[in-house]
C-alpha cells in the first residue's frame, strides 16, 4: 500500500522543481513550462487527497479538472504573450524584459 | 508490493523528466521532457484510480499544451540557443529558496501523514468498492451540471476559456493596428 | 413814529449796505455803473434811516430836556432769540439792535461819512473814463477807470454795513461780529491793489500792508475775545443794557472784585488798542494808506478806528466801575492814550507823504479820545469821536483829491517816476485846486482846534477842560499830566497841520506834476463841501452850558443828550456805594480855554512862520526843522523805529521758527526722519524675513523634499523589472514566514527537543 504521504512528497518535489525553474531559468518559455510543472504537482495533490480522503464525493476530481482547464488557458495566453513580446523586443530572455524597471 | 514498485518507477520517471525540463539548456529537449513528465503524471493518476483525469491529462496537456509550447519555442527561436547556460544569475539563491520551501512542505507532510502505512487517519488508502470508482466519473459529470454543485464554476470556466482564446489571438495577432506606437 | 417802525428801521440800517454788497458781488459786478448805483442805494438808505432815527430820538428826548432819557436811555430795543446757549431754555442768546443817545449820534455820523466817501469814490476811481492804457488787474490805473471798480464798491458796502451793524448792536457778540467783518474788509481793501509792486525793497507793497493790518488787529482781537468770554462769565449776558445796569455792575464787582473788573476792562481795551491803532499796536495804520484814498478815509476816520473808541465808550460803565476801586485801569488806559497822542504828533512832524501826516494825526487824535476815557471824560471822548470823524474824513478825501490832481499832472507831463504823494513835489496847489484848498484848510483848522468856528476846537477844549478840572479840583496828578501832554500834542498838531498846508498849497509849484494839476471832478469835490459843512457846524452842538461864564445862553445839547446814556447808571452806582465820577456840567474855567487858544493859534502861527512865510523852493532841500532837531529828526522821520523793533523781536523770530525750526527741523527732520526710519527698519526687517524664509522655511521644506527624493531613489532600485527576482523574494519571504509560524505553533515541542 502506498501511503498518502508518498504521493504528497512526490508532488512537493515536483512543485519545488517547478519553482526552481521559474526562479532560475532564463528563457521565458522555459519559465512557463516550469509553471506547468507546478500546476501538475498541485493536481497530483488534489487527486491523492480525493482518493485517500473523500473517494465518495467528486470534489477532488472536479477541482482538479478546473485546474487543468485553467492551466491550459493560462498556458495559451502566456505563450501568446511571449510570442508577442518576442516580436516587439526580439528577445525571450526574462532578464532582458525589464521595461517596468524604475 | 507491486503497487509500491510501480509507484516508485512512475514517480522517478516523472521527477527525472521534471528535472530535465528545469535544467536542460536545449529548450526543445526541455519541451519533450515536459511531455514526458506529463505522461508520468498521467500514470500517477492511473495509480490513483482517476482514469478520467488521466485521460484528460493526456489529451490536454500532452495533446494541446505541449504542442503549444513547442510552437512557442519554434516561433521564438533566435539562432540556436543551446550554448549558453539555461540559468540566470540568481540560480544559487533560487536553489536555496526552493529547497527551503521544499523542506517546509516536507516537514509538514511528514508530521501529519507518517511515512509508514499505519498511523493517522487517511494515510492508508481506503478500500472502496470498484463501483464507486467507476461511478466517480458519472458522479463527476452529474456534479458538473448540478445546480447545487459545480455548474457555476463549470460555466465560468468555459467563459474563461473563451476569453483566453480570444485574448491569445488578439495578443499574438501579427498586424499592427493603425494606431500610434508607444 | 411808533416803536415797531423805529425798531424795523434800526434793523434795516445795516441791512442796506450789506444787501448792496451781496447784490454787487453776485449780480451786478459786470456793470460798473450799476455797481456804484446799488452801493449808493444801500448807503443812502442807511443814511436816510439813520438820520431819521437819530433825529427822532434827539427831538423826542429834547422835549423834556432829556430827563426821560436819563431815566431810560434805551429808546429802541428789539431782539430775536438766536441760540439756546444754556441748558435753561429761557435764557437764549439773543441778537438784537438797540438805540440809545450814543448810538443815535453814531447813526448820524457814520452813514453820512460813508455815503460821502462812496460818492467820492465814483470820481476817485474815474468812473466814466475809458479803460485806459495798459490795464493790469489789481494795480492802480492812472489813465482809466479802475478795472476792479465793482469789487471796490462791494467791499466798501460791506465795510459800511459792518460798521453800522456794530453801531446798532445791542450785545458784545454782535458788536464783535461787525468788528471782525471790518477787520476782513480792511485786509481786502488795503490790499485792493494787490498787484502793485515797489522797487525799493524797504517799501511795503499793499499785499504786505494788508496782512500787517490784519495780523496786528487780530492779535488785539484775541485778547478782546478773552475779555468777551470773561464778560459773559461774570455778567451772564452780553447785552449792554442788561449788563450795565447799576445792580448788575455791583453784583459783578462782588463776584470777581474790582481787580477782576479791571482785568476785564483791560482785555477789552486791548481790542481798542489794536483797532484804533494805539501804541504799541499802532504800526499797521500808516501802512494802511497803501489802499486807495477812500479806503484810508473810511478806515481812519469814519469807521474802523472809530469802532475801537466807540466800543470803549460803550463799555464805559464797566470802565468806570473798575476805575472806582482800581485806578490803575484808568492810568493804563489814559496813559496809553496820552503817550500815543504825543508820540504820533511828533512823528507827524517829520513825514513827507501827505497821507502819512494824516495817518499819524489820526493816531494822535485817537489817543486823545482814549486818554479822555482814561480820566473818565465820557462825553468829551464821544464828542471828539464824532467831530474827528467829520474833519478827518474831510482831510483824507482832500488829500486824495490832491493826489488825484498830482496824478493828472503826471499824466500830462508824462512823468511817472516822481512820487505824486510827496509834499516836497507839491506847492502852489492853492490856485490849481481851489475847492480842495479851501475845504482842506477848513479841515486842517478843525484838526488844529481853531477857535470857535471849527468843531475840533469845541471837542478838544472839552477834553482839556475835563482833564484840568480833575487835575485841580479832583486832585488827580495823573489828570494834570494828561492835561499837559495833550496840550503839547495839540500844539504839535497845529504846527504840523500848518506845515502840511504850507508845503502843499502855498508857494509855487515845485514840479511839473504840481504845475499841471487841476481840480478834481464834482463827484469828489461835493463830498468835500458836505463834510466841510459839518466840520464847521457840528461843534456848535457842544458849546458848554456855561461858556465864558454865561448862564442860559448856550446849551450843550451834545453833553446832555449823549451823557444821558450813562448818567442814570453812574448815579445808580454811586447810590450803591461805588464811587464813580458822575457826569456833571463842569464849572467854567479860563485856563483850559486859554490853553486851547494858545496852543492852537500858536501852533498854526509858528507853523506858518517856519514853513509858509517863505515857501520851500526846491524838492530836494532838507526840511527846515532838520537842522535844529539834528539826530532827533531822523528818529522822528523813521517813526521812532517801532517797525524795525517789532520786525526784530517779533517777525523775524516767527519766520525763523517757521522756516527753520518747524520746516527744517521738525517737519523734514523729525517727522520725515521718523517716517524714513520706519520705512528703513521695515525694509531691513523684511530683508531678514526674506532670508529666514529662504533658508529656514523653504530650505527646510526643500531638505525634506530632497531627503524623500533620495530615499525614494534608493528604494526604486528594488523594482528591477525582472519578474523572477520578484518571485524569488516573494517565495523566500513566504518560506521564512511559514517557518516562523511552525516554530510558533510547535514552540513547546522545540523547547523540549532543545532540552531547554
Amino acid at each position: 500500500m502506498v501511503p498518502l504521504s508518498w504521493y504528497l512528497i512526490v508532488a512537493a518535489i515536483l512543485f519545488a522543481m517547478g519553482l526552481y525553474g521559474v526562479i532560475a531559468r532564463r528563457n521565458a518559455v522555459a519559465i512557463l513550462m516550469s509553471v506547468e510543472l507546478m500546476l501538475n504537482a498541485v493536481n497530483i495533490n488534489l487527486i491523492a487527497f480525493w482518493r485517500y480522503l473523500t473517494p465518495d464525493r467528486p470534489v477532488g476530481l472536479a477541482w482538479s479538472l478546473f485546474v487543468l482547464a485553467l492551466a491550459a488557458a493560462e498556458a495559451a495566453v502566456g505563450l501568446a504573450l511571449v510570442i508577442s513580446v518576442y516580436r516587439e523586443r526580439d528577445s525571450v530572455i526574462a532578464d532582458e524584459l525589464d521595461s517596468l524597471k524604475y | 508490493m507491486a503497487q509500491n514498485i510501480l509507484f516508485i518507477v512512475v514517480s522517478a520517471f516523472t521527477l527525472i523528466m521534471g528535472w530535465i525540463v528545469v535544467s536542460n539548456r536545449n529548450l526543445f529537449h526541455a519541451a519533450l521532457a515536459l511531455m514526458g513528465s506529463f505522461l508520468g503524471v498521467a500514470g500517477l493518476y492511473v495509480l490513483l484510480e482517476a482514469g478520467f483525469l488521466a485521460a484528460a491529462q493526456l489529451l490536454i496537456y500532452i495533446g494541446a499544451i505541449s504542442i503549444l509550447v513547442i510552437f512557442a519555442i519554434m516561433m521564438t527561436r533566435r539562432l540556436m540557443q543551446t550554448t549558453e547556460t539555461p540559468f540566470n544569475n540568481q540560480w544559487i539563491l533560487g536553489g536555496v529558496v526552493s529547497l527551503l520551501a521544499l523542506a517546509v512542505t516536507l516537514f509538514v507532510i511528514v508530521r501529519y501523514w507518517p511515512l509508514e502505512a499505519a498511523g493517522r487517519v487517511g494515510s492508508l488508502r481506503p478500500d472502496v468498492p470498484g463501483a464507486m470508482i467507476e461511478g466517480s466519473v458519472v458522479q463527476l459529470g452529474a456534479a458538473l451540471v448540478d445546480v447545487n454543485q459545480y455548474v457555476l464554476p463549470f460555466e465560468v470556466a468555459s467563459v474563461l476559456l473563451l476569453a483566453a482564446l480570444i485574448g491569445a489571438i488578439v495578443v499574438a495577432w501579427p498586424e499592427r493596428l493603425p494606431k500610434d506606437r508607444e | 413814529m411808533s416803536e415797531e417802525t423805529l425798531a424795523l428801521m434800526t434793523w434795516l440800517v445795516p441791512a442796506g449796505p450789506l444787501l448792496a454788497f451781496f447784490l454787487i458781488m453776485l449780480v451786478f459786478n459786470r456793470s460798473k455803473t450799476l455797481s456804484w448805483v446799488v452801493a449808493w442805494a444801500g448807503i443812502f438808505t442807511s443814511l436816510f434811516l439813520g438820520w431819521t432815527i437819530a433825529l427822532t430820538v434827539f427831538f423826542d428826548g429834547w422835549r423834556d430836556h432829556f430827563a426821560s432819557l436819563i431815566e431810560q436811555p434805551l429808546v429802541i430795543a428789539d431782539s430775536v432769540l438766536w441760540l439756546p446757549f444754556t441748558r435753561d431754555a429761557a435764557r437764549w442768546l439773543q441778537m438784537g439792535v438797540a438805540v440809545d443817545p450814543l448810538t443815535a449820534v453814531m447813526l448820524f455820523m457814520v452813514p453820512f461819512a460813508v455815503a460821502m466817501i462812496l460818492v467820492y469814490s465814483v470820481g476817485y476811481h474815474r468812473w466814466g473814463m475809458g479803460p485806459g492804457d495798459h490795464v493790469v488787474l489789481g494795480a492802480p490805473n492812472h489813465s482809466g477807470v479802475d478795472p476792479l471798480f465793482s469789487r471796490f464798491f462791494a467791499l466798501m458796502s460791506l465795510f459800511g454795513g459792518a460798521m453800522l451793524l456794530l453801531t446798532v448792536a445791542d450785545n458784545l457778540l454782535l458788536l464783535f461780529a461787525g468788528w471782525e467783518i471790518m477787520g476782513l474788509c480792511s485786509y481786502l481793501l488795503i490790499g485792493f491793489w494787490y498787484a502793485r509792486e515797489y522797487d525799493d525793497p524797504k517799501a511795503i507793497p499793499p499785499r504786505r500792508a494788508a496782512i500787517k493790518a490784519f495780523m496786528t488787529t487780530r492779535v488785539a482781537d484775541v485778547f478782546m475775545l478773552l475779555g468777551i468770554v470773561f464778560f459773559y462769565r461774570v455778567f451772564g449776558t452780553l447785552n449792554f443794557h442788561e449788563a450795565f445796569a447799576a445792580e448788575s455792575l455791583a453784583g459783578a464787582a462782588e463776584a470777581v472784585g474790582f481787580g477782576g473788573l479791571a482785568v476785564m476792562t483791560l482785555l477789552l481795551f486791548t481790542g481798542t488798542v489794536g483797532k484804533s491803532a494805539q501804541w504799541p499796536l499802532h504800526t499797521w495804520l500808516p501802512d494802511a494808506m497803501e489802499g486807495p484814498t477812500p479806503v484810508s478815509a473810511v478806515i481812519h476816520a469814519a469807521a474802523m478806528v472809530s469802532a475801537g473808541v466807540y466800543m470803549l465808550i460803550r463799555i464805559f460803565p464797566l470802565v468806570a466801575t473798575a476805575m472806582a476801586e482800581q485806578p490803575y485801569a484808568g492810568l493804563i488806559i489814559g496813559g496809553i492814550g496820552a503817550f500815543t497822542a504825543i508820540m504820533a504828533a511828533t512823528i507827524a512832524l517829520a513825514q513827507y507823504d501827505v497821507k502819512r501826516v494824516l495817518d499819524y494825526s489820526t493816531i494822535s487824535q485817537l489817543g486823545y479820545m482814549v486818554a479822555a476815557i482814561g480820566i473818565g471824560a465820557y462825553v468829551a471822548a464821544a464828542f471828539h469821536l464824532i467831530t474827528h470823524a467829520f474833519f478827518k474824513a474831510l482831510l483824507f478825501l482832500g488829500s486824495g483829491s490832491i493826489i488825484h490832481g498830482m496824478e493828472a499832472g503826471a499824466e500830462h507831463a508824462h512823468d511817472h517816476h516822481t512820487d505824486p504823494q510827496d509834499m516836497r513835489n507839491m506847492g502852489g496847489l492853492r490856485h490849481k485846486m481851489p475847492v480842495t484848498f479851501w475845504t482842506f484848510l477848513i479841515g486842517g483848522l478843525a484838526l488844529s482846534g481853531f477857535p470857535f468856528i471849527t468843531a475840533g476846537f469845541w471837542s478838544k477844549d472839552e477834553i482839556l477842560a475835563d482833564a484840568w478840572f480833575q487835575g485841580t479840583e479832583g486832585g488827580s496828578i495823573f489828570a494834570m499830566i494828561v492835561f499837559v501832554v495833550l496840550a503839547v500834542a495839540a500844539f504839535l498838531t497845529a504846527f504840523y497841520t500848518a506845515r502840511q498846508i504850507s508845503l502843499t498849497f502855498l508857494g509855487k509849484p515845485r514840479t511839473a506834476l504840481a504845475e499841471h494839476a487841476h481840480e478834481s471832478p464834482a463827484f469828489m469835490t461835493i463830498p468835500l463841501l458836505a463834510l466841510a459843512f459839518f466840520a464847521v457846524t457840528f461843534g456848535w452842538l457842544g458849546i458848554p452850558d456855561n461858556f465864558l461864564g454865561t448862564d442860559g445862553i448856550f446849551t450843550n445839547f451834545y453833553h446832555h443828550f449823549v451823557g444821558a446814556t450813562v448818567e442814570g447808571t453812574l448815579h445808580g452806582l454811586n447810590e450803591l456805594g461805588i464811587h464813580v465820577h458822575e457826569l456833571t456840567t463842569l464849572p467854567f474855567n479860563w485856563i483850559p480855554l486859554l490853553t486851547s487858544l494858545i496852543v492852537a493859534l500858536g501852533g498854526l502861527a509858528l507853523g506858518w512862520w517856519v514853513y509858509g512865510r517863505t515857501a520851500r523852493e526846491t524838492t530836494e532841500e532838507p526840511d527846515r526843522l532838520q537842522r535844529p532837531l539834528g539826530a532827533a529828526w531822523g528818529f522822528l522821520a523813521n517813526k521812532w523805529y517801532w517797525d524795525e523793533l517789532y520786525n526784530l523781536i517779533l517777525v523775524q523770530p516767527v519766520e525763523w521758527f517757521s522756516a527753520t525750526f518747524v520746516y527744517e527741523w521738525v517737519d523734514k527732520g523729525l517727522i520725515d526722519g521718523t517716517l524714513h526710519l520706519i520705512a528703513r527698519s521695515v525694509y531691513t526687517s523684511g530683508q531678514y524675513f526674506k532670508r529666514f524664509e529662504e533658508r529656514v522655511i523653504s530650505g527646510g521644506v526643500d531638505a525634506i523634499k530632497d531627503g524623500f527624493l533620495s530615499l525614494a531613489r534608493d528604494f526604486r532600485t528594488i523594482q528591477t523589472g525582472r519578474l523572477q527576482e520578484y518571485v524569488l523574494v516573494t517565495t523566500g519571504i513566504a518560506s521564512v514566514l511559514a517557518i516562523l509560524v511552525l516554530i510558533i505553533n510547535w514552540w513547546d515541542t522545540i523547547r523540549v527537543w532543545l532540552g531547554v
